[in-house]
């Protein structure tokens, strides 16, 4: 890797495209691009982490006071909360090459169907330009590129055309506890779609069972963007780090994108010139690239002609509910999930989504509680026996329909390190969202119950908290009036500009987003490469 | 170039090796690795400042503390410097306090003393800061360094009831069973 002081961050002098963000999607973008021949230059806010350094992030991320294992925090990142509920933004998202998926879980799931017709079906929420049919193909690509491990044993999947690129991760012990339960309840599991190798795959190892996916993965076997941007680069692509855009500059009719302008760690500002130009830097930074990006033909921010840039933001909420139960559940050993249910997910009542995940690992780990015990030797020995071994619980993501009073806006009272007003997130949760957390917490109590657990704890309507999926803020849609970009991911405004990534959804189902982000991204780059 | 020992043990660990014996630490240390320089001497120093450590943090029931400490905890961070140097001084620090207080080196005290002296420090409750106070670097290097070492390997896990603890590259397997194989049969 080069040194800071040899890094070359000046601009490229001919570009095609530029991308801005090297997450899944803006690497996506990169690699398809780049490897059609296109000159494409990639400009990323954050760093490059060295793969070298992932075990040590590992023990940061178990010891305490090991400290920002990804370095999101400080100046560079800092953002106001306004809305009823803190959102730990944060916490939810990673500054560089890679993106968030430096930190993500690793699930990976199609919408249904119904998601892409929620006002049609239902009266709430927005109808998606396209459908399932017009993604479908891309989900293929998307679980290809990505290296997703599954089985075709979801009997309320939607249909699909081809098997996994890798066989399942088999179930857990813990899931076979759950299983007995289910059957007797009625309640269908099956198995989860992972972006994490059960075998070699793309030149990256197999998982190894660190069981710290989330924040880190030291074997390389869950999926980073960093893959993408390792193609993109060996494609022609150049990707530059810690250049965070701070605005974007059009021509005078105001019909296109011209430059991209970023400041490198120097302290200098560059203009980065392209014939196209794609922001994918998140549900958050993209809406406040655009709004930071006013010009005297744009007051209101770039893009943003329909006033709904930064509104309805969405995440997924958490419901959850454990206990102990009265043998072994075999907790830890790995930091994913092998079974679910999207048995409930299509229900009427709530019509919200709900994706109920059994969880593989309930309870403390024994490393994490030892190292921040009060005592040590045998008596340490006795507290971890104690608290480690018969610990069950269950998980479910909850979908928040989309309301224009939660945005992601300017706040003019504060500035980053670069003088720019920083991200004000204006989050709550409503009372339907509310109850469809009350549906999980029942479901999740009746499997409990079945089991013969006492719930010691449980999170529902008053103390969930975001799942960290960013969406809604640049909604897609046909009228330019309500969506920012189009059906295929083109603003409505201007014509070289294009946003890739969860902030165009519409809606956002329950299922984690990260596979429909690389599907419309895989999408996108078909679309913007027949009009280079 | 020639790996040595601890290259070699660093690199089992690197890899994911399995420590051996349930109970049982490591091996016994071999009659050729007595130190025989400075360095060497320093080195000696905190690993016999780090054994002792162990022999207190770990639960009574485990034994091989001093061979656990050399290819798992120095051997673990061989190749962090700076971090190794924080280890290093950390320990000698705790020894320092001993030689002041006890007159006799950390190592040199019973168990109890041991236990004693550290809960004295403050360390039990101390927060593992690297650039705070001493019981907070102490608890940092010397206390959390010695008990993730332990606890993040199959021998402290299985102690637990886990043989594939978090942090530990223990393969696919063990999360599917629904008992905890003899120690031999791990297979991953």
């Amino acid at each position: 890797m080069a040194t800071e002081s040899t890094t070359d961050r000046s601009p490229s002098p001919e570009a095609d495209v530029v991308v801005v963000g090297s997450g899944p999607a803006g690497a996506l973008v990169a690699h398809r691009l780049a490897d059609a021949d296109h000159d494409v230059v990639v400009l990323e806010a954050g760093p490059r982490f060295d793969l070298a350094d992932r075990r040590e992030q590992m023990e940061s991320a178990l010891r305490p006071g090991g400290g920002a294992v990804w370095d999101v925090g400080g100046e560079r990142d800092a953002y106001t909360s306004t809305g009823e509920r803190h959102y730990p933004l944060n916490a939810a998202r990673v500054k560089g090459v890679g993106g968030s998926t430096l930190h993500w879980q690793g699930m990976v799931m199609r919408l249904h169907e119904r998601d892409f017709e929620m006002d049609s079906r239902y009266g709430v929420g927005a109808d998606w330009p396209i459908g399932y049919d017009d993604l479908r193909p891309h989900y293929a690509d998307a679980e290809r590129a990505l290296g997703v491990a599954g089985a075709v044993d979801n009997p309320y999947a939607p249909p699909r055309e081809e098997p996994y690129p890798m066989s399942a991760f088999p179930p857990s012990h813990s899931d076979s506890i759950f299983a007995d339960a289910c059957e007797a309840l009625g309640i269908d599991m099956h198995s989860v779609p992972n972006a994490r190798n059960s075998e070699p795959y793309d030149g990256a190892s197999p998982c190894v069972g660190y069981g710290t996916c989330k924040p880190v993965c030291p074997s390389g076997a869950k999926y980073t963007a960093e893959r993408h941007v390792e193609k993109a680069v060996a494609a022609g692509a150049r990707v530059v780090d810690r250049a965070p855009v701070q605005r974007l500059e059009h021509n005078e009719a105001g019909e296109r994108v011209t430059a991209a302008v970023y400041a490198t760690p120097d302290g200098t500002e560059h203009r980065q010139r392209a014939r196209q130009f794609v922001v994918a830097a998140g549900g958050v930074e993209t809406p406040r690239l655009l709004l930071l990006s006013s010009s005297s033909t744009y007051p209101d921010g770039l893009a943003n002609s329909s006033g709904l840039v930064g509104r309805y933001f969405m995440d997924h909420l958490f419901a959850g509910m454990g206990g102990r139960y009265d043998a072994p559940t075999r907790q830890n050993h790995v930091g994913f999930n092998t079974s679910e249910s999207h048995q409930f997910y299509d229900d009427d009542e709530p019509v919200e989504g709900l994706k109920l995940e059994f969880l593989n690992y309930a309870g403390p780990s024994p490393v994490v509680e030892a190292t921040r015990a009060e005592t040590w030797g045998d008596d340490l020995l006795s507290r971890l026996r104690d608290s480690y071994g018969t610990h069950i619980a269950l998980g479910a993501l909850v979908e928040q329909l989309p309301r224009a009073d939660n945005y992601v806006g300017l706040d003019e009272s504060r500035t980053d390190d670069h003088g720019n007003p920083v991200p004000e997130v204006h989050w709550s949760v409503d009372e339907r969202t509310k109850r469809a957390l009350d549906r999980a917490n029942e479901i999740q109590r009746d499997i409990l119950a079945e089991l013969g657990v006492d719930p010691e704890w449980t999170v529902g309507p008053e103390n969930t908290g975001p799942a960290f999926h960013h969406m809604g803020t640049t909604r897609m849609g046909t009228d330019p009036a309500d969506s920012v970009v189009d059906a295929d991911c083109r603003t409505h405004d201007l014509g070289n500009l294009w946003i890739a990534g969860s902030s165009v959804f519409p809606t956002g189902g329950a299922m984690n987003p990260t596979l429909t982000i690389a599907a419309l991204s895989l999408r996108l780059a078909e679309t913007l490469a027949a009009d280079l | 170039m020639e790996l040595t020992r601890r290259d070699a043990v660093a690199a089992l660990v690197a890899g994911g090796a399995v420590v051996a014996g349930a109970a049982t630490l490591g091996d016994s240390p071999e009659p050729g690795d007595a130190p025989t320089d400075p360095a060497a001497d320093l080195d000696e120093e905190l690993l016999r400042t780090l054994t002792a450590a162990a022999e207190m943090l770990y639960p009574s029931e485990v034994d091989g503390h001093r061979a656990f400490v050399e290819r798992y905890v120095l051997g673990r961070i061989e190749a962090r410097e700076q971090y190794r140097a924080g280890v290093a001084e950390a320990a000698a620090e705790l020894d320092a306090v001993a030689r002041d207080w006890e007159d006799a080196a950390f190592a040199s005290l019973s168990r109890d003393a041991r236990d004693e002296l550290l809960r004295s420090l403050g360390v039990d409750t101390a927060d593992p800061d690297p650039n705070g106070p001493i019981s907070e670097r102490i608890r940092r290097f010397v206390v959390n360094e010695l008990l993730f070492a332990f606890y993040a390997s199959p021998t402290g896990g299985r102690l637990v009831g886990i043989e594939n603890p978090v942090g530990h590259p223990g393969g696919t397997e063990s999360y599917q069973r629904a008992t905890m194989p003899p120690e031999d049969g791990d297979g991953d």
